[in-house]
């Protein structure tokens, strides 16, 4: 499927090619290659070992558990795991490192080629699923961060994050819209977050993204892309592929011709701008880190970390169509987050229970809950709803009672509204707050003789074929019960009486 | 007491354990021979305090009838590559100077541990980059030992491990620590008569050791006698979880184990380490070792090293490119020289600060490491000499098929005066032209010490082993050592 996204120049339609490098720093409790800790906001300089600020004679020593957080990300893109790779060091010059080098994998890297699938998206422009290949993932250091505002003429060096383990995850230029781009940014952040490999939070940095962007007629060679680095949300990524196909587009038109450069988003301004041309480009004299040897991994290590995987988004999502029978849709939402998914499947066992039916016969009923009603009701009551009465057992004695029409939906959510802000029992409410369906025919049945005498003009229209009265006397009878009888009750016997 | 300073490793261990005297009265009168040794340069600082201490705790265990340790009473020097915790520690460089560490190398703690003391922290090459001690920030190392026939000259103790060469030789420490990079012990024990060995690459952790070259560096012990360089390697070594190139191997009882009968071993002498320049006394020393050899019992094979002449060039090359990339961390953010010129951004203080930090030398061999490293150069030059290591590495893989351990001279010259190669540094690097194959092998390898030439200088001889064959290479020295009855020692003059 060829992507329709174009860019209108002058001389007619421009494709956009993109590319990604996503840098994804590892859940792990310590460095890559040392003993420090890793948490995210601690005091400047307070995670640091004698390693990460390369003092005189320290050595590096390979984390096991960050190897496995690569490996197990890139069995879960399917990817060629390489039982031998190496580190290899990237030599320059900047406060931020303190070796004066960034151990990184450039010849050998941990994890080959895979692939993911970004979805469908009609509204995104993408007509169907597409596959999008991923080149490599290696694993390196990150560096230390320098803080500029700290002091009129001096810059401060925080080496916490020194040192800290990322994966980099470099795609295919296989990307051809920025829609398609934010979609495998999130994609990938997914599936990374299913594994536990990385969080995905992009605000505190933890995924960030080098950008590569050409433009081409289409059906041409790929032309000549420039790289704009550190671009830490999706929105952004979006924009920056926007401006660059734009930019590039206008620099060609104009007789031009784009330089092969890294360049810098400035979230402010939407825009990009040159970082160093590639005549400034550093020479990183990578050669093999002699402190290391190489990395082989054994069979025994490989399964254990196959073992380890979760079920994957895809999967998942496959199995909600397949097995629970929800729509595309509904599944394609309920997969998408590790804590939407995780909360679905706690309420969906719970009030499988206490409904007393399989899953999957309850599962679209729980889906919709979940999804648009519960949601609706917590953004409705605003800072009056106290997220942490939201308990699966809570919502499923909700989505019980209504199962045995006992309530109504509207019921439903008048009494999830009274749990949030007080955290009573929902039956109890339901009891005390008059929040029931009355099932008792007796009384039905009499509003119900009541309406038809009154109304013997309409009876005799409908006995007549005016099938649309049938709505008349629903409103009438719960109009009579104020709005409290079970509507299939009331159906029931009104079309006995009416005959 | 002054006798105590004569005596060696094995001599001092024994003689603090069965009484004959305290550790104090070994540390006090090595202190008093340090202190009157300035004029030789061979320390860097002094660390008396810490002898007697470690000297103390050694006297008090024995009289709790406790076990001393492998060393324990023996006061040594350290090689100011090694850091020690509190104490200065400086590889002999400007930009290092001042520099106390918060920790301690794992070899040296091993020491420590094993009842060792510390006289000093010992001068060397700067960063262990030179062959003769004369690249030292805190000057040249001068040789105890002075060529007969009443010239002053000062002569090298060698490098880059001079400043334990010279010590150990003037018998103002009875062992030192030494590094090996392409020579850096070999060449210095030839030079001074003293015995050195470099064990197989990964013996040593190299954990807290400043580092040139770290798939060369290899820490090892410089003594007078071969059953002294064994008890200290058993010492120094053993497998240390925080160095990945750390060899998780058992340590061997070395010392047990030493015999001089080599009955059914077979020693190769390599042709091609018959090169043009070579002295004719060393090639004469070459030739009675060899003797000796079959003396003690070992058939004598011919061997071939085919590619020999090529280990040096690729030496220069991989070396200096390991040594660009580990010096890079001596950049004035986070400890030692830092020269800030007024108003100078970023790239003004690494500038300013490496330029006054590092001497030429080391300058010389960052340049040259930058160059082959560098993008259109790397294959020509780098991986091309990652080739030749491997084909030296199949050289001797294949002259071990035929035989046990390799002979051959240490180095093709006696000591030099002081300042005579100072203007060629490619006459320098020649110094180590025996050396370097086994650094480039990882291969355990040791200068003993032979005759003295016409001049009256030590000449050394090399055995080279098999990968952790430190015991064959060890019993081959001691074979030789036995014959050699190698008693010169340098006059006092200093």
């Amino acid at each position: 499927m060829v992507s329709t996204y174009r860019i209108q120049g002058a001389t007619g339609e421009w494709e956009v090619v993109i590319g990604l490098e996503v840098h994804a720093q590892v859940v792990s409790k310590s460095k890559l290659f040392s003993g420090a800790a890793t948490a995210f906001g601690a005091e400047p300089n307070t995670q640091v070992s004698l390693v990460d600020a390369a003092m005189p004679g320290m050595l590096p020593v390979p984390n096991k558990e960050c190897i496995r957080q690569a490996v197990r990300t890139g069995m879960a893109i399917e990817a060629q795991i390489n039982k031998y790779s190496r580190f290899d060091r990237k030599n320059y010059f900047y406060a931020d490192l303190p070796q004066g080098y960034q151990i990184s994998q450039l010849y050998h890297p941990l994890v080959g080629e895979g692939s993911l699938t970004i979805d469908a998206d009609e509204k995104a422009g993408i007509a169907e699923d597409k596959v999008i290949g991923i080149e490599r993932i290696h694993i390196e250091q990150d560096a230390g961060k320098l803080m500029h505002d700290q002091h009129p003429t001096m810059s401060y060096v925080d080496l916490n994050r020194s040192g800290v383990a990322l994966m980099e995850i470099v795609s295919k230029p296989d990307m051809r819209s920025p829609a398609e781009a934010g979609a495998y940014v999130r994609k990938l952040r997914s599936i990374l977050r299913y594994v536990g490999s990385c969080d995905g939070n992009m605000e505190e940095g933890s995924m960030r993204a080098d950008v590569n962007v050409s433009v081409r007629k289409p059906g041409e060679e790929f032309g000549t892309r420039t790289e704009t680095k550190n671009v830490n949300s999706v929105r952004f990524v979006m924009q920056v592929i926007e401006y660059e196909a734009n930019r590039q587009v206008d620099v060609i038109e104009n007789g031009g011709t784009v330089d092969q450069e890294t360049r810098l988003f400035d979230p402010g301004t939407g825009t990009t701008r040159t970082m160093r041309s590639k005549e400034d480009a550093h020479d990183y004299r990578y050669f093999p880190d002699p402190d290391l040897l190489p990395l082989e991994l054994e069979d025994d290590f490989l399964e254990e970390c196959r073992a380890s995987l979760p079920e994957l988004p895809d999967a998942k999502r496959q199995r909600y169509e397949n097995e629970l029978g929800l729509t595309p849709y509904n599944a394609r939402e309920l997969t998408a987050e590790v804590e939407t998914f995780g909360r679905f499947e706690t309420l969906l066992g719970v009030a499988a229970a206490k409904i007393g039916k399989s899953e999957s016969a309850v599962a679209t009923q729980v889906a919709n809950w979940a999804l648009s009603v519960a949601p609706g009701v917590m953004k409705s009551l605003g800072d009056e709803a106290d997220a942490s009465n939201a308990t699966a057992e809570a919502q499923a004695s909700i989505l019980a009672m209504q199962d045995k029409g006992e309530i109504s939906g509207g019921q439903a959510k008048e009494i999830y509204e009274l749990v949030l802000k007080t955290g009573r029992d929902p039956e109890e409410i339901a009891d005390t707050e008059g929040l029931k369906q009355v099932s008792d025919t007796g009384a039905i049945e009499a509003a119900i003789d009541d309406i038809i005498a009154n109304n013997a003009d309409k009876v005799a229209e409908y006995r007549g074929g005016k099938d649309k009265l049938f709505g008349f006397f629903v409103g009438q009878t719960m109009k009579a019960m104020q709005g409290k009888a079970n509507p299939a009750v009331v159906n029931q016997i009104l079309k006995d009486k009416l005959g | 007491m002054t006798d105590l300073t004569n005596l060696g490793v094995k001599d001092i261990r024994d003689g603090v354990a069965g009484g004959e005297f305290t550790a104090r009265e070994v540390a006090e009168a090595f202190n008093a021979a340090v202190a009157e040794a300035a004029a030789l340069n061979a320390f860097i600082v002094t660390t008396p305090d810490h002898a007697l201490a470690a000297a103390d705790a050694t006297d008090a265990k024995r009289a709790k009838g406790e076990d001393l340790g492998k060393m324990g009473g023996v006061p040594i020097g350290m090689k100011d590559l090694f850091a020690t915790k509190g104490v200065q520690t400086t590889a002999a460089s400007h930009i290092l100077e001042g520099f106390k560490p918060e920790y301690e190398s794992t070899v040296s703690q091993n020491l420590w541990d094993a009842g060792a003391g510390m006289l000093g922290k010992l001068n060397l090459d700067q960063f262990a980059m030179g062959s003769s001690n004369e690249t030292s920030y805190f000057g040249n190392v001068t040789s105890p030992w002075r060529r007969s026939g009443g010239a002053n000259t000062d002569m090298s103790p060698g490098g880059s491990s001079g400043g334990s060469s010279a010590a150990v030789a003037a018998r103002i420490a009875p062992a030192a620590t030494g590094t090996d990079t392409g020579g850096s012990i070999r060449q210095p024990a030839a030079f001074t008569g003293i015995c050195g060995i470099k064990p197989t690459y990964g013996r040593c952790s190299r954990w807290g050791v400043v580092a040139f070259a770290s798939s060369l560096d290899q820490a090892g012990p410089m003594a007078r006698t071969v059953e002294d360089c064994a008890i200290m390697l058993e010492a120094m070594a053993g497998f240390d979880p925080k160095d990945a190139t750390s060899l998780k191997m058992d340590v061997p009882a070395w010392e047990a184990g030493l015999s001089a009968d080599l009955k059914g071993k077979k020693i190769g002498i390599p042709r091609e380490y018959r090169m043009d320049g070579t002295d004719e006394e060393i090639l004469k020393s070459w030739e009675q070792g060899k003797e000796w050899l079959r003396d003690a019992g070992a058939e004598i094979v011919d061997v071939s090293l085919p590619h020999t002449k090529y280990a040096l060039p690729a030496y220069y090359i991989v070396a200096p490119a390991e040594a660009s990339s580990n010096l890079a961390r001596y950049d004035g953010v986070r400890y030692g020289l830092r020269d800030l010129p007024d108003g100078a951004g970023l790239q003004d203080m690494y500038a300013a600060t490496r330029a006054a930090g590092f001497g030429d030398e080391v300058k010389r061999r960052i340049l040259i490491g930058t160059y082959v490293l560098s993008a259109g150069f790397y294959d020509a030059y780098y991986t091309q000499a990652q080739k030749v290591r491997t084909l030296v590495s199949r050289d001797f893989a294949q002259a071990f098929g035929q035989c046990d351990a390799i002979l051959a001279p240490t180095t093709p010259t006696a000591s030099f005066p002081l300042g005579e190669n100072q203007d060629d540094p490619l006459a320098m690097y020649l110094n180590d032209v025996f050396a370097v194959p086994a650094s480039l092998a990882g291969l355990p390898a040791m200068s003993v010490p032979a005759t003295v030439n016409s001049d009256g200088l030590p000449l050394g001889l090399q055995i080279v082993g098999k990968p952790f064959d430190e015991q064959g290479v060890l019993n081959a020295g001691l074979a030789i050592q036995s014959r050699a009855n190698f008693t010169a020692k340098p006059e006092k003059w200093w």
